[in-house]
């Protein structure tokens, strides 16, 4: 087919398996159930964690979704939900919870300065968490309503039900290399071009 | 001498007749007092409103400073003061010449209050408090590097790049921001694992890698 791996090494894997019918009826039924049994791990920083109780309590009503099982430990948690600021001072806190949880494990940024820095664009601040762990939905808001967060974590369901076994990148951990970033900055850089977090400045500058 | 501003606190006539020339100014602001006194004899003074019966300021309210934009001015290392009896407050500035090291008495040794506040003008200004017996970062991490964040010639985002940032957060060990003094349940330690008890004993703060 003429097809051929990239120089670079980049991908460091091609599946071995190619979805048939068997697979894809037991990734429906494993989906299925992922999917509806979030178990989240709250990392409440600032006002969107007020915002995230709310969707957890009764108005709105988290267990609708299999979620209402806040899991304190990382260890018993499938969904990470950064929910306000991250200072760099917890920077390395999160990356030792993310570490920690095990796969099959996903990410929510919940607000904008977990996804941006939001309007904290300072020495304390993370300009993303996203430069910090790898995240899969990203609910702008400030706060977002909950109704935010439950499209958010219904965008996560979507992502989820359209995973499959015979992707083993999907399960890859992303560990922090020995340049000391899990993402590189340039490629950060390139990923955000040309919407840095101001007309200044890229964000890894 | 010119005539007392109307609202001036009785305390700082009280202090220019005990100190003379260590008092340096006075003004009231929104109804304040405040008294600038000279760095050396700063500790003595503060010693003195809080010892001396009809001042009795025996409550240490807050210990700021201000760095100014004009790089000529000094930085003002600011004491508020409250007479918890008398029910009065007032304002002790002592302005630090930015040519020399920036150095002042602790006053720990009248108020126990001041620990963290001097910490914390410590950590944010780089004024550092002779005598104090504990003096570190207390906001910012034992490691961090680039400098006192709220000096006027310390940028918003820090002095280094936010990928620098990045790489040195990611790198940091997050146990090992406890210290000893910090973990002051005996108990607790016993609990700990082997490797973390070890680390503690060496007093190992982290390291940039």
């Amino acid at each position: 087919m003429g097809l051929t791996l990239p120089s670079d090494g980049e991908i460091a894997e091609v599946p071995a398996v190619s979805p048939n019918w068997l697979t894809t009826r037991l990734d429906f039924l494993v989906n299925w159930g992922r999917a509806n049994s979030l178990w989240p791990m709250p990392f409440g920083t600032a006002c969107c964690a007020i915002e995230f109780m709310a969707t957890a309590a009764g108005r709105f009503d988290i267990s609708r979704f299999g979620m209402e099982r806040m899991s304190f430990s990382p260890r018993q948690a499938d969904v990470l939900i950064c929910a306000g600021r991250l200072p760099f001072k917890l920077a390395p806190i999160i990356r030792r919870v993310w570490d920690q949880m095990p796969q099959p494990k996903w990410a929510i940024s919940m607000g904008a300065c977990a996804s941006t820095g939001g309007i904290f664009d300072t020495y304390a601040m993370v300009q993303g968490i996203d430069t910090i762990i790898p995240v899969d939905v990203y609910v702008p808001g400030c706060p977002p309503r909950p109704e935010g967060l439950m499209y958010g974590i219904m965008l996560l369901q979507k992502k989820i039900k359209g995973e499959t076994m015979a992707d083993p990148s999907l399960r890859q951990e992303l560990l922090v290399n020995d340049q000391g970033f899990f993402v590189p900055p340039a490629k950060i850089d390139e990923i955000s071009e040309p919407f840095g977090n101001s007309v200044h400045q890229t964000r890894s500058a | 001498m010119t005539a007392v501003a109307p609202g001036l606190s009785p305390s700082v006539e009280a202090l220019r007749a005990a100190f003379g020339s260590a008092v340096l100014r006075s003004a009231v602001s929104c109804g304040d007092s405040i008294v600038w006194v000279d760095r050396d004899r700063a500790h003595e003074v503060l010693a003195w409103l809080k010892n001396t019966p009809g001042q009795e300021f025996n409550y240490l309210t807050d210990i700021t400073a201000v760095d100014y934009r004009d790089p000529g001015q000094p930085l003002e290392v600011s004491y508020q003061l409250r007479s918890l009896g008398r029910k009065v407050d007032l304002r002790v500035k002592v302005p630090l010449d930015k040519a020399k090291p920036l150095t002042v008495d602790s006053v720990f040794d009248l108020w126990r209050g001041a620990d963290w506040l001097e910490r914390e003008v410590f950590d944010m200004f780089g004024v550092t408090f002779a005598g104090h017996p504990d003096l570190r970062r207390i906001l910012m991490w034992d490691t961090y590097a680039e400098g006192h964040p709220l000096r006027k010639d310390f940028p918003l985002r820090g002095n280094f790049t936010r990928a620098e940032q990045t790489r040195q957060a990611l790198a940091a060990n997050p146990e090992a921001h406890y210290s000893m003094e910090e973990l002051s349940i005996a108990d607790a330690f016993n609990e700990l694992p082997d490797d973390m008890k070890r680390r503690l004993l060496e007093g190992q703060r982290g390291e940039l890698r």
